[in-house]
């Protein structure tokens, strides 16, 4: 292996290439809680449907050899999770908060107690594209190796953004979410809206745990996800409900993720602990910024029981 | 109800004492222990982490076969209250008579305290914990799994072309600092120019920072990975992946690297278990403390896999020999990585020194920071 010292532009391109490598689960699971939300509810159990579908992925892949699959099987198991957050929620006074935390545990605990054989095996990992043909240098080469499953979250990240804005099915969902009255009387049932936006929500959280145990890092144990499933919760109220800041919101977190190991690797290794918090302290100071009492969250819909 | 020819109380009383009779006659209650040993061993994570579980679960599938012992493990005990019921349920409804609690969170106060309540039974824990104002009945073992992380640098200096080799650790902490370490005086005694680069991720089991870790060494020039975190599977997975050679950590990983793999450094807890089952079989009393390394037989390398060369296997091979023979490989004049002096000129540590388990720097050769 010809390797070439990189020394201080190592550092961008780790963080270029962390941010591919990383942002895929933070970006399909923002996507899925950014639809949940825009219909006016909020799914905290995404955690526990990134776990489980990391784990179902890597079991069915494993068991039929078959990772897309494995990826397929992991979208069908994270729309039953928000299918059932969908339908509580619709039951008189549920707080789906509550609920959602309560889905949490429960998708995370199951996903342990089935998936304790399948951590020793070892199962079939997605391909990845070759971007990198045109270069010699090894490190942009692994760079450019990048995961179909990427590319998809930025066409559903486009495609999201463009139905919010033009179509009818966007503009039902945005109703829903900023005023349930409104939506009834149009003669829209709004928990049939919300039930489904869940649904699909929690698909799109399912594929991203795929992701994890499938792609990057690439095998299913216990502290697989490491609060991913959260993060990408507070990160949707960072990208304002826009699915396209979601995607370029997913990027940040995924590089200054890479921050920490990039830089000890170059020999910048005092306080790494600081480094390594890098994506926490983003996330406060953006929020720092970016909050106002005067007014309320820009973007934010209305019937959310957050903001409500 | 006043019409039953006898009372509720003494329905109940007949009752319960019919059960015990006969749960003892059906074997649920046993208080005949002396038939044989049951072992009970206590896994924080699951038993096939490729890592710390699974090198006590292999030994402890070594342990069934010895004869006269039944052996009972759980799994997924947090280092919580949860272990005192574990043990609780062990000791009444299985009837243990030795208790291997395997992780370290488990020593205080849980196992010092039923060690205190079962004072029949003995308990044991694997790291140096146990001091002599603790209950007789409870007690340590340990490997020096430092040594075999010298082996790991034998081979691995031997294996590398960049002549950098890269280890992800978790924290750090005294023991993982000595890995380090063995493994950079290792690769050194063979290979001058070696040097080894460090990334601390910061904590026991974060597989998307190992992965990156992983990647970031090997953009920066390693071509040799090993590490020292919980479950190494992600790691090798990675180094693999990359096109790197790999040493493994606590068990054998060589399944994951079939093209770069060269050793391991691996503990063998089954040398340990069965000195300990053997020892009780025959009457006798369970050492308090009980740490060792190579010449005892507690840790052990993987066999070499494709990514040893051949010069790598003859020098590890030797450097076995003079392991096993106590030979000192923290020599004089040491310098840490700040350019302190940390063993002057003419003195030198064997296995088994106390100095060993103080180290608190990263040698000279290694890049990385404690802090």
């Amino acid at each position: 292996m010809a390797v070439t010292e990189l020394g201080w532009t190592g550092v961008p391109l780790a963080m270029f290439a962390g941010a591919i490598r990383v942002s895929t689960p933070f970006l399909f699971v923002s996507l899925g809680e950014c639809l949940t939300e825009k219909s006016g509810r909020v799914n905290l159990g995404l955690e526990g449907t990134l776990v489980f579908g990391a784990m179902s992925a890597y079991a069915i892949a494993y068991l039929t050899g078959s990772p897309w699959l494995g990826v397929l099987v992991a979208g069908i198991a994270g729309s039953c999770f928000g299918a059932i957050h969908g339908f509580i929620s619709k039951l008189p006074k549920v707080n789906d908060v509550a609920l959602g935390i309560a889905l949490m545990m429960f998708g995370t605990g199951s996903a342990f107690f089935l998936g304790k054989s399948f951590i020793q095996p070892q199962a079939p990992h997605l391909p990845s594209i070759d971007f990198g043909f045109w270069t010699s240098i090894p490190q942009l080469k692994v760079a450019l190796q990048i995961n179909p499953l990427f590319f998809v979250g930025l066409a559903i990240a486009i495609a999201m953004s463009w139905m919010f804005r033009t179509t009818r099915i966007g503009l039902i969902v945005r109703m829903t979410g900023d005023s349930s009255a409104t939506a009834l009387a149009m003669g829209y049932s709004v928990d049939r809206v919300r039930l489904l936006a869940t649904t699909v929500g929690g698909f799109l959280a399912g594929v991203g745990g795929s992701f994890l145990s499938l792609y990057y890092p690439g095998a299913w144990n216990e502290g697989l996800s490491s609060g991913q499933g959260l993060m990408a919760v507070a990160l949707v109220i960072f990208a304002r409900w826009s699915p396209m800041m979601c995607f370029w919101a997913a990027l940040l977190f995924g590089a200054a993720g890479a921050i920490g190991p990039a830089l000890q690797s170059i020999g910048i290794s005092q306080g790494y602990h600081f480094f390594n918090a890098a994506p926490y302290i983003l996330t406060l100071v953006i929020m720092i910024v970016s909050i106002s009492p005067k007014r309320s969250l820009r973007g934010a819909p209305g019937e959310l029981s957050i903001t409500r | 109800m006043s019409d039953l020819p006898i009372s509720r109380r003494r329905l109940l009383q007949t009752a319960s004492a019919a059960g015990v009779l006969g749960a003892s006659s059906l074997g649920l209650i046993n208080p005949a222990r002396a038939a044989g040993l049951t072992i009970g061993l206590i896994y924080v994570g699951p038993r096939d982490d490729y890592g710390w579980n699974q090198a006590h679960a292999v030994a402890a599938k070594a342990l069934k076969l010895v004869p006269g012992v039944k052996v009972v493990e759980e799994e997924n005990v947090p280092e919580t209250v949860a272990v005192t019921k574990t043990m609780e349920s062990m000791i009444e409804l299985d009837g243990a008579g030795l208790i291997f609690a395997t992780s370290f969170g488990y020593y205080s106060p849980y196992m010092v305290d039923a060690a205190k309540k079962y004072p029949k039974v003995q308990f044991r824990h694997a790291a140096p914990l146990w001091s002599s104002k603790d209950p007789t009945n409870a007690g340590s073992y340990f490997g020096y799994l430092d040594q075999a992380h010298y082996i790991d640098g034998v081979a691995a200096g031997l294996s590398t072309k960049s002549n950098k080799l890269g280890f992800v650790a978790a924290k750090p902490i005294s023991s993982v600092l000595s890995n380090i370490n063995s493994f950079l005086l290792g690769a050194r005694k063979v290979n001058p120019k070696a040097t080894v680069q460090v990334i601390f991720t910061g904590d026991w089991s974060l597989p998307v920072r190992e992965a990156e870790a992983t990647n970031a060494l090997i953009d920066a020039g390693a071509d040799v990975i090993t590490c020292h975190v919980d479950s190494p599977k992600v790691v090798i997975q990675t180094a693999e992946s990359r096109g790197a050679k790999t040493c493994g950590h606590n068990a054998s990983q060589a399944p994951l690297a079939p093209k770069g793999f060269i050793t391991g450094a691996e503990y063998k807890w089954e040398t340990i278990y069965k000195n300990y089952a053997d020892t009780l079989a025959k009457g006798g009393t369970l050492p308090n403390m009980m740490a060792g390394g190579y010449d005892l037989d507690f840790v052990q390398n993987t066999p070499y896999g494709a990514g040893a060369t051949p010069e790598a296997i003859k020098a590890a091979d030797a450097a076995k020999a003079e392991i096993k023979a106590k030979k000192a490989y923290y020599v004089g004049e040491l310098k840490d990585n700040k350019g302190n002096v940390v063993i002057p000129a003419g003195t030198s540590y064997a296995p088994y020194a106390p100095w060993i388990d103080s180290i608190n720097f990263l040698v000279e050769g290694v890049q990385g920071s404690t802090t």
